[in-house]
C-alpha cells in the first residue's frame, strides 16, 4: 500500500510583506486602477486574475516601480514592503528592485553568456566580494531555478541558445540571484507550452518557501493550479480577494462567478 | 440516374468560365509586363554605370603608366663640386647626355625643344642621388627620369601623327627623336606610383595625389572626431534621456531637416563663420574637417537614433527588472546592443563626407598646393577638389589623371561602404 | 507512463483524498465487524460504540466531499485523474451508506438484547456479516491497486451473501410461525439480515466503481441477482 498521508490545508497564518492602501493609477488621462486595497503575505504565491486591460500588470509593475519609467504614469496612495513605503523619496528604485524581483512575459535573457546573465544583478549590486562567490551564487540560483543539471556543462553559451522554458528558467535564476523577499511575475507561462509551463509552476510552488511570489496570469487554471491566495481585478477595481479554494468554489462576489465560469471577459 | 454535367448546372456555366480564364491570362500578362519594367529600369540603370565606369577607365587607365627615359649620366666634376652641392648644373649634365644622343641639333630653337624631352623634375632627382653619394661625381650613373607630358602623350598614342603639323603638339622632328629614343630602348612605360607618392604639380606627368590623399585624411580625421562623440551622445541623449515634451520634437524635425540641407550652404556657412569670425586659416583640412563634421552628424544622429529604437525594450526592462539604473541599462546593454547600426551609420556617413565638394571648394581647399599638409591646419586640398582642379587644367595629360583620381576616389567610396555592409550583416540580430 | 505528475502538489492532493477513503473504509469495516459482534453477545456497550461511531463517517464523507470538490475546481482532471475523483465521490457515499445500516444493525441490538435469541440464525448472519467485510476490504484494496480483476470477483461473491440472505428469510419465517412470541425479533433479525444484503449490494457497486476507474469501461450488467425472496409467496 502506497504511504498516504492526510494532508492538512495550511491555514494561511503568513504575515502581511507588501500592504497596498487607496492605490490609484493614471496614465495620462486614464484612471487606470481605481483604490485597490490588498495586503499579500509572504512565503504565498498570490495570483492576480482578470480579464484583458483590468489593471492587473499596472498594479504589479507599481510592486517594484517599474511604472517610473514610464513619464504619464502617476501613481498615489501608499504601498509598503515590511512597512516601508516604498514611493517615499528617500528610496532608491534600483535599490529596491535588487529586493523585488521581477519575471517578464516573454523569456528576455540578456544576449550574454548563462553565467553572465544570472552573475549580472549581483555584480551591479556588489553582491560578491570575488569570483569565487560570484561563481557561488550563480551556481545556487541555476539549482533553485532547476536548470543547473541543464546548465552547468554550457554556463559560458548564449543564453539564447536555450529553449523556450529554459530561458524562462533562467531569467527566474537572474531574477533570485539578488537575493529578493519578493517575486513578481508578468505571465511567466503565456509564451511556453504546457510542458514547460508545468515545470515552472513546480518551480514556483518550491520558490514560495522562500519568497513572497506574486503572479499575474490571464489563466484561471494557472491561477488555480499555483496560488494560495487570489485576486479578481476587473476595470482597475480589486473585485474579490481570498484563499484560492474558496475563490473557485464559492466566491461571494457576483463578477467573480461570472469571470471564473467563463461569462463574461 | 439523370445526366447532369456540372458545366450545365449553377454559376459554373460554361460561358463564365471562359470569363474566368481571361482575367486570369490579363493577370498573368500584367505580372510578367510589370517584370519585364523592372528588369528595363534595372538594367537601364546597369548600363548607366557600366558607361561612366567604361568611360572612367578608358581614358584613366593611361595614368597609371608614365613613360620614362634612361639616360647614361656622366657627373662631370666641372659642372658639380662636393662644396657646391646642393647647387650644381644638373640640368647641364642632363642636357650633355641628351645631346651626345643628338649630336646633329645646333638650332638654338632646336636644343630648347630637345631639351624638352625630359621632365623638368629630372634634374633634382638627378641632384637628390649626386647628394646622397658624392662619390659619384666623376662618374656615370643611369637614370631613369619621366618624360614631359608631351612626349608621354605621343608614347601613349593619343597624339594623332596624322594630323597636319600647325595643329599638332609635337612636329615631325620632335617626334622623329623620341622615335629613335624608344628604338635605342631608352624609353620605358613602368608603373606611375606618382600618381600617388607626388604632390600636385603643374606637370601633369609630375603630377600626383599625395596632397590630396593627406587632406582628406586629416579632414576626415577631424571630422570623425568631432562628429562621432558628438552625434552618438546626442542621440543617446535624445532618445534615452530627454523628457518627450514639444521641445525635444522640435530638435529631431530639425535634425531631420538638417540632413537635407545643401552641402554647399555648409561651405558658405563654414566661410562666414569658420574662417571670417574665427579666423581660421584658409584652405586648412581642419576647417574643411569642421564643415564636414556639421554635414555628417544628422546622418550619425538619425542613424544611431534608429539603431537604439531597434533594441527591443524587453532586453531594458529585463536590465531594469533587474535593478540596473538608467545609465546602466542605456550604456552596458542598450549600446553594445546597437553598436553594429551605429557603426554602419558612420561610415556611410563618413563616406559622403569623404565624396563632399561644394563645402570644400568655399573654404578654399582647391588651392594649388605642392606639398602634403603636415598639419591640419596647413593649407591642403582634398580628393575631390584635386579631381575639380585637374579637371580645368589645360595639359592634355590631366585629362587622363582625373579619370584616374575619381577611379581612386570611387576605390575608397567603394571600400568604404563594403566594410559598412559587412559590419551590418555580421552582427545582425544578436538577440 | 510516468506515474507522477510535474506539478507535485496535485500528486499529494489526490493521494490525500484517497487517503481519506481508506480511511472511512476502515472505520466502516470496523463497524460492521463490532456491530455484528454485539449482536451476537449481547454486548450493549459495544453497541453504543458502534452507533456513536457513525458520526465520524459521515463527517469524513462531507471533507471527501469538499476536497473533491477542491480538486475539480482547482486541478481540471481530465481521463485518469477524472475517474479517480468520481469514483471517489461514489465510494464514499456508498461507503456512508453501508456505515448506516452497520450503525442501525447496532440499534436494533439494543432491543433484541431483552429478548430471547433465536437458535439457528446466529452463524448464518455472523457468516453474512463476515462474508460483507470480507467483501469491502477486498473492494478496497482493489481500489489501492487499481485492481480490475479483484474487483470484478468482489461482484461475483454477492450471490452467495444473497443466498445466504434467501435462507435466512425462509427460517424467520418458519421461526414465526412456529410460535408467534418470536415475530418480534424475528422481525428485528430479518431486517438486520437485510440491512446486510443491501451492504452487500453497495459493496457490489463500489467494486463496480473500481472497475470504471481502472478501465474506463462500465463492467456489464450482469452481475448475479440472487435475491429470490420477492418470489416466495409461501413457506410449508
Amino acid at each position: 500500500m502506497n504511504d498516504m498521508r492526510l494532508i492538512e490545508r495550511a491555514v494561511d497564518m503568513n504575515e502581511t510583506k507588501i500592504s497596498a492602501r487607496n492605490v490609484n493609477v493614471h496614465y495620462g488621462s486614464t484612471h487606470a486602477i481605481k483604490d485597490v486595497n490588498v495586503d499579500i503575505a509572504d512565503k504565498t504565491v498570490t495570483a492576480f486574475i482578470g480579464p484583458s486591460g483590468c489593471g492587473k500588470s499596472t498594479f504589479l509593475r507599481c510592486l517594484n516601480r517599474m511604472n517610473d519609467t514610464i513619464d504619464i504614469c502617476r501613481v498615489t496612495g501608499e504601498i509598503t514592503i515590511d512597512g516601508q513605503d516604498i514611493y517615499d523619496a528617500r528610496i532608491d528604485p534600483v535599490q529596491l528592485r535588487a529586493k523585488v524581483g521581477m519575471v517578464f512575459q516573454k523569456p528576455n535573457p540578456f544576449p550574454k553568456s548563462i553565467y553572465d546573465n544570472v552573475a549580472y544583478g549581483p555584480k551591479i549590486h556588489g553582491l560578491a566580494r570575488n569570483k569565487a562567490e560570484l561563481d557561488d551564487i550563480v551556481e545556487k540560483s541555476l539549482r533553485r531555478a532547476a536548470l543547473w543539471n541543464e546548465a552547468k556543462d554550457r554556463l559560458q553559451s548564449p543564453g539564447t541558445s536555450l529553449s523556450g522554458g529554459q530561458q524562462q528558467r533562467l531569467c527566474i535564476a537572474r531574477a533570485i540571484a539578488t537575493e529578493p523577499e519578493v517575486l513578481l511575475m508578468d505571465e511567466p507561462c503565456s509564451a511556453l507550452d504546457p510542458i514547460a509551463t508545468a515545470q515552472v509552476e513546480e518551480l514556483i510552488d518550491e520558490l514560495r518557501s522562500s519568497f513572497s511570489v506574486v503572479i499575474v496570469t490571464h489563466s484561471m487554471q494557472q491561477a488555480a493550479r499555483v496560488s494560495q491566495k487570489t485576486a479578481f481585478f476587473h476595470l482597475g477595481n480589486l473585485v474579490e480577494f481570498g484563499e484560492t479554494g474558496a475563490i473557485f468554489t464559492n466566491p461571494e462576489d457576483p463578477r467573480t462567478e461570472s469571470y471564473i465560469s467563463g461569462r463574461i471577459g | 440516374m439523370t445526366d447532369m454535367t456540372p458545366a450545365a448546372t449553377g454559376p459554373l456555366r460554361h460561358g463564365n468560365m471562359e470569363q474566368i480564364r481571361a482575367g486570369l491570362a490579363a493577370r498573368a500578362r500584367k505580372q510578367i509586363r510589370l517584370q519585364i519594367y523592372g528588369i528595363a529600369a534595372i538594367s537601364f540603370a546597369f548600363l548607366m554605370l557600366g558607361l561612366l565606369l567604361v568611360s572612367l577607365f578608358s581614358t584613366g587607365y593611361k595614368a597609371f603608366t608614365q613613360t620614362h627615359l634612361t639616360l647614361q649620366v656622366y657627373i662631370d666634376p666641372a659642372e658639380v663640386t662636393v662644396e657646391n652641392l646642393p647647387r650644381g648644373g644638373f640640368n647641364d649634365l642632363l642636357e650633355a647626355t641628351l645631346f651626345s644622343e643628338f649630336p646633329e641639333v645646333t638650332e638654338p630653337a632646336d636644343v630648347r625643344a630637345l631639351r624638352n624631352i625630359f621632365s623638368s623634375a629630372a634634374q633634382f632627382e638627378l641632384r637628390d642621388r649626386v647628394v646622397a653619394d658624392p662619390d659619384l661625381i666623376g662618374q656615370t650613373v643611369t637614370l631613369r627620369v619621366p618624360v614631359s607630358d608631351p612626349y608621354d602623350q605621343l608614347n601613349k598614342g593619343l597624339i594623332d601623327r596624322e594630323t597636319p603639323v600647325e595643329n599638332r603638339r609635337l612636329n615631325d622632328e620632335e617626334i622623329a627623336w623620341f622615335d629613335a629614343l624608344a628604338a635605342s630602348g631608352a624609353i620605358s612605360d613602368p608603373i606611375n606610383w606618382a600618381l600617388i607618392t607626388n604632390a600636385d604639380s603643374r606637370f601633369p606627368e609630375l603630377a600626383g595625389l599625395k596632397g590630396a590623399l593627406v587632406g582628406s585624411f586629416w579632414a576626415l580625421l577631424v571630422c570623425f572626431v568631432i562628429s562621432f562623440p558628438l552625434g552618438i551622445g546626442a542621440a543617446i541623449y535624445l532618445e534615452e534621456f530627454a523628457p518627450k515634451n514639444k521641445l525635444s520634437d522640435f530638435i529631431e524635425v530639425n535634425i531631420n531637416n538638417l540632413a537635407a540641407v545643401p552641402s554647399v550652404v555648409f561651405g558658405l556657412l563654414a566661410l562666414a563663420v569658420f574662417i571670417g569670425w574665427f579666423g581660421m586659416p584658409r584652405s586648412a583640412p581642419f576647417v574643411g574637417g569642421l564643415t564636414l563634421a556639421l554635414m555628417t552628424m544628422p546622418t550619425i544622429i538619425i542613424a544611431t537614433r534608429a539603431a537604439l529604437k531597434a533594441v527591443p525594450p524587453s532586453i531594458r526592462e529585463a536590465a531594469l527588472g533587474v535593478g540596473a539604473s538608467r545609465q546602466q541599462v542605456v550604456f552596458g546593454h542598450v549600446v553594445p546592443l546597437a553598436m553594429p547600426g551605429i557603426l554602419t551609420g558612420t561610415i556611410i556617413g563618413l563616406a559622403q563626407a569623404l565624396g563632399e565638394t561644394a563645402p570644400l571648394l568655399l573654404i578654399g581647399m582647391n588651392a594649388f598646393i605642392t606639398s602634403a599638409a603636415a598639419s591640419p591646419f596647413d593649407s591642403a586640398t582634398a580628393l575631390p577638389t584635386q579631381i575639380f582642379i585637374w579637371a580645368d587644367s589645360p595639359e592634355r595629360g590631366f585629362v587622363s589623371r582625373t579619370s584616374a583620381a575619381i577611379l581612386v576616389l570611387l576605390t575608397f567610396l567603394i571600400t568604404m561602404n563594403a566594410v559598412a555592409i559587412y559590419l551590418r550583416s555580421r552582427f545582425e540580430r544578436k538577440w | 507512463m510516468n506515474e507522477q505528475h510535474i506539478a507535485s502538489a496535485y500528486d499529494r492532493d489526490l493521494e490525500a483524498i484517497q487517503a481519506l477513503i481508506i480511511k472511512m473504509g476502515g472505520l466502516v469495516e470496523a463497524a460492521i465487524a463490532d456491530g455484528t459482534r454485539s449482536l451476537e453477545t449481547r454486548d450493549i456497550e459495544l453497541a453504543e460504540k458502534v452507533r456513536a461511531g457513525d458520526k465520524a463517517v459521515d463527517e469524513l464523507e462531507e471533507r471527501v466531499n469538499e476536497e473533491a470538490a477542491r480538486t475539480i475546481a482547482l486541478r481540471a482532471p481530465v481521463s485518469r485523474d477524472l475517474r479517480i475523483i468520481l469514483a471517489v465521490l461514489r465510494l464514499a457515499g456508498s461507503l456512508e451508506r453501508v456505515g448506516d445500516y452497520a450503525k442501525n444493525i447496532a440499534k436494533r441490538t439494543f432491543i433484541l438484547a431483552e429478548m430471547r435469541p433465536i437458535s439457528g440464525s446466529d452463524a448464518t448472519l455472523r457468516r453474512m456479516a463476515r462474508e460483507v467485510e470480507l467483501m469491502l476490504r477486498d473492494t478496497l484494496d482493489a481500489f489501492i491497486a487499481r485492481d480490475a480483476k479483484l474487483a470484478a470477483d468482489v461482484i461475483l461473491r454477492d450471490e452467495g451473501v444473497d443466498q445466504m440472505y434467501n435462507g435466512l428469510f425462509r427460517e424467520f419465517l418458519t421461526h414465526m410461525m412456529e410460535d408467534p412470541r418470536n415475530i418480534t425479533a424475528c422481525m428485528h433479525l430479518h431486517f438486520i439480515a437485510k440491512n446486510i444484503e443491501r451492504m452487500g449490494d453497495l459493496v457490489t457497486n463500489m467494486a463496480e466503481q473500481v472497475i470504471y476507474m481502472t478501465t474506463g469501461v462500465r463492467p456489464e450488467d450482469n452481475r448475479p441477482k440472487g435475491d429470490r425472496t420477492s418470489s416466495i409467496a409461501a413457506v410449508d
